[in-house]
């Protein structure tokens, strides 16, 4: 079983037969990313509201750490994340190391500062546009930022969308704090890292097609969300071209 | 009369542009007051800075800090959402709770004449519609001091007279109006003053017969010529 056609027919095989190695891994890793992003964006939505909304001093400083966090290597967050969490780290106590809630915890961190970021560029963008609108209603920072944040709902979906897509994807973090413990907290990546070492393609390969269908049907997700967007602004009146002023002879 | 505006030598710069310079006016309750001058002669600016949204750099800026003013933009942002949710928007954040101010928004909408499209996508309206939308949103506030930064600037002939009708109809319920415009026949319609502006400073400041019909200074002279050839 050491050519590809052989694997990648094996692999259908696993696939169409709803293995339940397979199915287990791949519901362990949805349910992972799934809790990680509505962590994360739960956090990064309100809190990239509020960095576009608001000026302090240090602001520039913040958002250049920021936007250096969306480069962060998901390794270095795994072994921060297992630093915090092992026996005599600060949250040891939590008893969580190679656990489900551990590599939840290293993927929201991989992920909150993409959410951050990204609804923090929307958001100001926005302000920048209309904010004044808002403000001359009498709405604060605070009930500015959360208009905003609910007015670019269909932008902001398109983010939440592309932060599961960098959770699910990730390897580093999850192998690190997880531990790879098969039927415990084996996910998709670090299967796929394993059973390519032990030279079992076909699971591996089988688990790539499924990571790739995800992946895909995520791209296609955020294609209809931009369409949608698209067609409700085509909805929208485009304002005429200024008509000539009228004199005063009108 | 009551004075809802005293400035005194206002000045007002964004980094290296003087947006307003030495502005001294007063806007008495009542008042119908025109702002006129070429592009970037400070009549946003002027109307920001009365409704607070431009702090200025220096001189004195005087109102009643109980006056109920609201401020209408050339082009007025829609939430996504419905027309009554947009309109009710402006009393939910003057602190009215939300069922109540959507009946406000209601009567409103009514007294703009578009209370049957109440349920329509607020985008999905024509330019006109849109601000008579945003006018039924500054009228929910119950104004006493109404702003109007070039209100009917890109709007077709129709829609543009249903705008002025409406202020028109505010002005004569006692609403102060305070408008920019280009148009000039616009502002001989509705304005009962006129203030002309060039580089942020007030140049000519006369009854709308006087601006029209009596000497001017030249900048202002010149710049109504240039506006009715």
């Amino acid at each position: 079983m050491n050519t590809f056609s052989d694997s990648a027919s094996t692999a259908f095989a696993l696939i169409t037969s709803l293995d339940p190695m397979l199915a287990s891994i791949v519901l362990r890793s949805l349910a992972v990313s799934a809790c990680a992003c509505a962590i994360a964006s739960s956090a990064g939505l309100l809190l990239g509201g509020w960095l576009a909304v608001s000026r302090f001093p240090g602001r520039a400083g913040v958002l250049a750490l920021l936007n250096t966090a969306l480069a962060l290597p998901s390794v270095v967050v795994g072994l921060v994340v297992y630093l915090l969490l092992s026996r005599t780290g600060p949250l040891g106590f939590l008893g969580w190391l190679f656990s489900f809630k551990a590599m939840v915890l290293a993927q929201s961190l991989l992920v909150l500062p993409v959410v951050m970021a990204l609804v923090r560029q929307t958001i100001e963008d926005a302000d920048r546009s209309h904010g004044e609108q808002f403000a001359s209603l009498g709405a604060g920072r605070i009930a500015r930022s959360l208009l905003l944040l609910w007015d670019e709902r269909y932008a902001l979906l398109t983010v939440l969308i592309a932060a599961f897509g960098r959770a699910i994807s990730e390897v580093g973090a999850v192998m690190i704090v997880g531990g790879n413990i098969d039927g415990f907290t084996r996910v998709m990546t670090t299967s796929i890292a394993l059973e390519t070492s032990k030279g079992d393609l076909p699971l591996a390969l089988a688990l790539g097609l499924v990571l790739l269908a995800v992946v895909l049907l995520l791209n296609v997700l955020i294609a209809l969300v931009r369409r949608w967007r698209e067609q409700l602004d085509d909805s929208a009146p485009h304002p005429p071209r200024q008509l000539a002023i009228e004199g005063a002879r009108s | 009369m009551t004075a809802v505006f005293d400035l005194d030598a206002v000045n007002v710069s964004f980094g290296r542009v003087q947006a307003l310079s030495a502005c001294t006016l007063r806007v008495d309750a009542g008042e119908r007051v025109a702002l006129v001058g070429s592009n970037g002669s400070g009549k946003s600016t002027l109307l920001r800075t009365l409704h607070g949204l431009v702090r200025p750099a220096s001189g004195r800026l005087a109102h009643d800090k109980h006056l109920r003013q609201a401020m209408l933009f050339q082009r007025p942002y829609m939430l996504r959402s419905s027309v009554l949710n947009n309109v009710a928007l402006g009393a939910w954040l003057a602190g009215v709770k939300w069922a109540a101010a959507k009946g406000e928004a209601l009567r409103a909408l009514e007294r703009v004449g578009l209370a049957d499209l109440a349920g329509r996508n607020a985008r999905a309206l024509s330019g006109g519609q849109q601000q008579r939308v945003a006018l039924a949103r500054a009228w929910v506030l119950k104004p006493q001091v109404l702003l109007l930064d070039e209100p009917t600037a890109s709007l077709d002939p129709t829609a543009k007279r249903e705008i002025e009708r409406l202020m028109a109809e505010f002005a004569d319920a006692g609403m102060t109006l305070v408008f920019s415009s280009h148009n000039l026949g616009q502002v001989k319609r509705l304005a009962s003053r006129v203030i002309y502006l060039e580089h942020g400073h007030v140049v000519a400041d006369r009854l709308t017969h006087d601006f029209f019909n009596g000497p001017l200074p030249s900048a202002a002279a010149n710049f109504l010529k240039g506006e009715l050839v």
